[in-house]
């Protein structure tokens, strides 16, 4: 990959050996155990499914141009928004930011060789890989038309379209999910290097702990719900048909007691990363380490007690639905503290402009106006209205998109560097940062007004009243588009060509920062020992930074 | 309908202007606080701007007074919202004793409507304007979902469950329903058109054609033809309770609890019989899953409803004639 030496003549030079040179060939991939590589084969393959996905949901936004439906059938279009919710959820956005930028950081962040357990790691990626080819075989013959939510009984008796094996990936997929989690919980607690403690783990560490404790205790109850479908389709057991003795609505519970913290497991790495960008490029403390840490714990656990929000019109007793709404207003608090603490960090810093703090300005905008819209929805009295509207729609994709993507794009540029051991053009960095913030508020934002308006999610036709707004969103998505495909290519471009970037450009207080990048395959040459506070910059002589210690020469990287 | 880039669905039921307004509130509070943040932002990022390339910030950890009042704080405006919310969704879900009653039956991809004397429609629904009006709805597929945004009103459809909603229409006018629940391939054409009338208007188009059928006489021919007779003797002295009076009384069952005869229970003891059994019976009863439809079924509810005014056996009435009996 990017083992030519460098060619751009600046001062920097790649390390002549790390861990993408260090073995050649196509096995030297395909059975590699080095977290970093298996994190680029995650890359490689989440990004895929985000191009599958987004191709299905361009094809939705040209359809919506028109109130009678543009471009494909009813029978289609169903298809499409069900396998743009499948590819994109279960196959890239859970999978994006803890299989690609955790696998990555994770040991290095704690001073580790590897994670705890690299042949599970590989591991996980295969059954990815499987998990997804039935998926993409589902897709192939005869597509999927039950909505990603699978709701019984249409998934189970009803529909026509390759169900059973999608619902078998999805389960066989799950196990990738529990063992990324296992990985990441068992290397945190037994394989931190002397002196990191854990009031001195990175925020994006705290954060992918919780995560996996969501990933593990969450993804066995999704796997049973789904195999469940299956086996009433193949067997017709009855589960949940109610002409077979079922319960329709025992699915949505199973369902929703995963699916709810599922979105948990998207937004909380992506809110790692935010908390790691800030006080990187404010060049000061994180404020409030502790109680971003704690929130991150407190989402993972209240997460848990929420899933029925998501059920406020079906009939269930007034007594849980009270419950649930008020639970869900709890779980708005630690996210909100999240938000408060990463503002205050910018109070006094010193605040560059790069493209990352790009990044986490938007993320920051848009989680926002994402968290903020959940409390509309878990609000008793009005959900009613608004419950499966395309409020419901806009809302969600300013958490799942506007929050978890622009945290992993953000994270891929703050940490690119570090991957590829060279650095993008940076003023079209920000450009397309820009576009993508512009063109996500210009194709969501009105979904707000039309879920308010009345207009139920998942229709290939709607009244004319609301063709106006639509025409709006599928404008919008054509810059967001823009803002996708620009990345792809000049990060691709940057590979080869990128200017070298040294071990720490930007500079930042990790431990990932102090050795080479890209990093060799054992990571640290020597184990390292951490003997600073996280994000302090001020006894960091080794940083070249600070007005009062213009520390003579870099102390870093001279091993 | 309004401008051409309405914000607001039209409003049009007793609920519209109680969730306008706890729209607005929580809109209100989320945008100072969007704004707030915002501001704040925006401002720190060109107020700390860095001057130099070897600067740094301030070293600031954080403040625990700070910490508490933006947990405190928030906690109390999220309960003002929750108990708003809260008070709203026990009105919707405290029926008034005084409904219109129209029944609504969503299978793939249509509403069949059945008005209290037994008119039918297919994806239209006639109320007259300021009555309250309930919707006793089931499924005979896969979920589906009634939603009238003018009247802010929306419930599940739900195979196996009778879900009931209630509302009072406030102004005249044709309003959208659509189905809200995806239920397959024509979901997105599975609305139609609720008509609020003036209540003259209303009884003038209830008394008009073709009602097809009175649902208790329906119920009636039902109760014959499925034999029910053979064991729901009206006199109580049959295998099975009897139909009189039974509608929305309270029914002591044989486990000791007691539950209230209404269309819920109507509709299970007919397709489960040996889920609740009534005190002094023996589970006898052969299970009609499968052998009455979902119209049949609200027939056949009708028709027991109509007995409800009929002397009720067991109790000291005078020596019972067969009313029931057809």
């Amino acid at each position: 990959m990017s083992a030519t030496p460098n060619s751009n003549g600046g001062e920097q030079k790649l390390p002549s050996e790390h861990y993408l040179n260090a073995t050649y060939g196509i096995r030297s991939w395909l059975l590699t155990t080095d977290h970093k590589r298996i994190a680029l084969l995650y890359l490689a393959s989440v990004t895929f499914f985000f191009f599958i996905g987004g191709i299905f949901a361009t094809l939705i936004r040209i359809h919506l141009l028109t109130p009678a439906g543009y471009l494909v059938t009813p029978e289609t279009y169903n298809k499409l928004f069900t396998m743009h919710g499948v590819a994109m959820i279960f196959f890239f956005l859970i999978p994006s930011i803890p299989a690609v930028l955790g696998n990555f950081l994770i040991p290095i962040m704690i001073g580790a060789k590897d994670l705890a357990f690299p042949k599970i790691n590989l591991l996980s990626w295969y059954i990815y890989l499987i998990g997804g080819s039935f998926v993409l075989y589902s897709f192939a013959t005869g597509g999927l038309d039950t909505g990603w939510t699978f709701y019984t009984p249409l998934s189970s008796i009803y529909s026509n379209s390759a169900v059973t094996p999608a619902v078998i990936g999805i389960f066989i997929n799950g196990f990738s999910s529990i063992l990324t989690g296992l990985n990441f919980l068992v290397t945190v607690h037994t394989m931190r290097a002397p002196g990191m403690t854990w009031f001195r783990l990175p925020l994006f560490v705290w954060a992918h702990y919780a995560t996996s404790l969501i990933m593990i205790l969450g993804t066995p109850v999704i796997a049973i719900t789904i195999l469940l479908v299956a086996l009433e389709r193949l067997a017709h057991i009855g589960i949940f048909d109610p002409a077979a003795g079922g319960d329709p609505i025992l699915f949505q519970h199973l369902f929703w007691f995963y699916s709810h913290p599922a979105v948990y497991i998207m937004i909380l790495p992506a809110m790692g990363v935010i908390s790691e960008i800030i006080p990187t490029f404010a060049r000061k403390p994180i404020f409030g380490y502790s109680f971003i840490a704690g929130s991150s714990i407190a989402i993972a656990v209240i997460g848990f007690l929420v899933w029925a929000h998501h059920m406020f019109v079906t009939g269930e007793s007034t007594y849980a639905a009270l419950t649930f709404s008020f639970l869900s207003y709890l779980v708005a608090i630690p996210s909100a503290v999240k938000v408060f603490n990463w503002t205050s960090t910018l109070y006094k810093g010193s605040i560059s402009w790069d493209t990352p703090m790009i990044y986490a300005l938007g993320f920051i905008g848009l989680f926002l106006i994402g968290g903020l819209t959940g409390l509309f929805l878990a609000c008793l009295g009005l959900d009613i209205h608004i419950h499966d509207t395309y409020f419901v729609v806009a809302h969600f994709h300013y958490i799942m998109v506007g929050g978890a993507v622009m945290g992993y794009v953000g994270g891929l540029h703050f940490w690119w560097p570090k991957i590829t051991g060279r650095l993008y053009p940076e003023s079209l960095a920000r450009i397309a940062a820009v576009t993508l913030f512009v063109g996500f508020n210009l194709t969501f934002f009105p979904q707000f007004i039309l879920g308010y308006m009345g207009m139920p999610r998942r229709y290939h036709t709607y009244p004319p009243e609301f063709q106006v707004l639509n025409v709006l969103s599928t404008a919008g998505a054509s810059i967001l588009a823009l803002g996708y495909l620009l990345p792809m290519i000049y990060l691709t471009w940057s590979m080869r060509y990128g200017k070298v970037a040294g071990p720490n450009p930007w500079p930042a207080t990790g431990l990932e920062w102090t050795t080479a990048s890209p990093p060799p395959t054992e990571n640290f040459d020597v184990t390292p020992e951490v003997t600073w506070e996280p994000y302090d910059y001020n006894n960091r002589p080794d940083l070249g930074l600070g007005a009062g210690t213009p520390s003579p020469a870099p102390a870093h990287g001279d091993d | 309908m309004q401008s051409q880039l309405p914000l607001y669905p039209e409003s049009a039921s007793n609920f519209a202007p109680d969730v306008d307004a706890l729209m607005l509130f929580i809109v209100a509070v989320c945008i100072f606080f969007a704004i707030a943040i915002t501001i704040a932002v925006i401002y720190f990022f060109f107020r700390y701007k860095r001057k130099e390339p070897g600067d740094i910030g301030a070293p600031i950890h954080g403040d625990m007074r700070l910490e508490i009042t933006w947990i405190v704080l928030p906690f109390f405006l999220l309960m003002a919202m929750f108990g708003w919310g809260a008070v709203i969704y026990v009105d919707y879900r405290h029926t008034p004793a005084d409904t219109l009653d129209v029944y609504v039956i969503g299978k793939q991809w249509m509403w069949k409507l059945e008005q209290p004397n037994g008119r039918r429609e297919i994806n239209e629904l006639h109320v007259p304007i300021n009555r309250n009006v309930r919707l006793v709805m089931a499924s005979e597929d896969v979920i589906h979902d009634f939603s009238v945004p003018a009247f802010r009103v929306k419930m599940d459809v739900v195979p196996g469950h009778y879900n009931s909603m209630w509302f009072r229409p406030t102004k005249t006018g044709r309003y959208h329903f659509f189905c809200s629940q995806y239920c397959g391939t024509s979901h997105a054409i599975m609305g139609g058109w609720v008509t609020v009338m003036e209540p003259d208007e209303y009884a003038a188009w209830l008394a008009g054609t073709s009602a097809t059928g009175d649902p208790v006489a329906l119920g009636a021919k039902l109760y014959n033809d499925l034999a029910c007779g053979t064991c729901h003797l009206p006199d109580g002295k049959g295998r099975g309770p009897s139909y009189n009076g039974a509608y929305g009384s309270k029914v002591k069952l044989a486990d000791g609890s007691t539950v209230v005869a209404d269309d819920a229970y109507i509709r299970e003891s007919i397709l489960q019989p040996n889920a609740k059994i009534v005190a002094g019976f023996q589970p006898v009863m052969p299970s009609f899953q499968g052998l009455v439809s979902e119209d049949q079924i609200l027939a056949l509810t009708a028709y027991i409803k109509a007995q409800k005014d009929q002397p009720v056996p067991g109790k000291p009435a005078a020596g019972e004639p067969a009313t029931g009996k057809k």
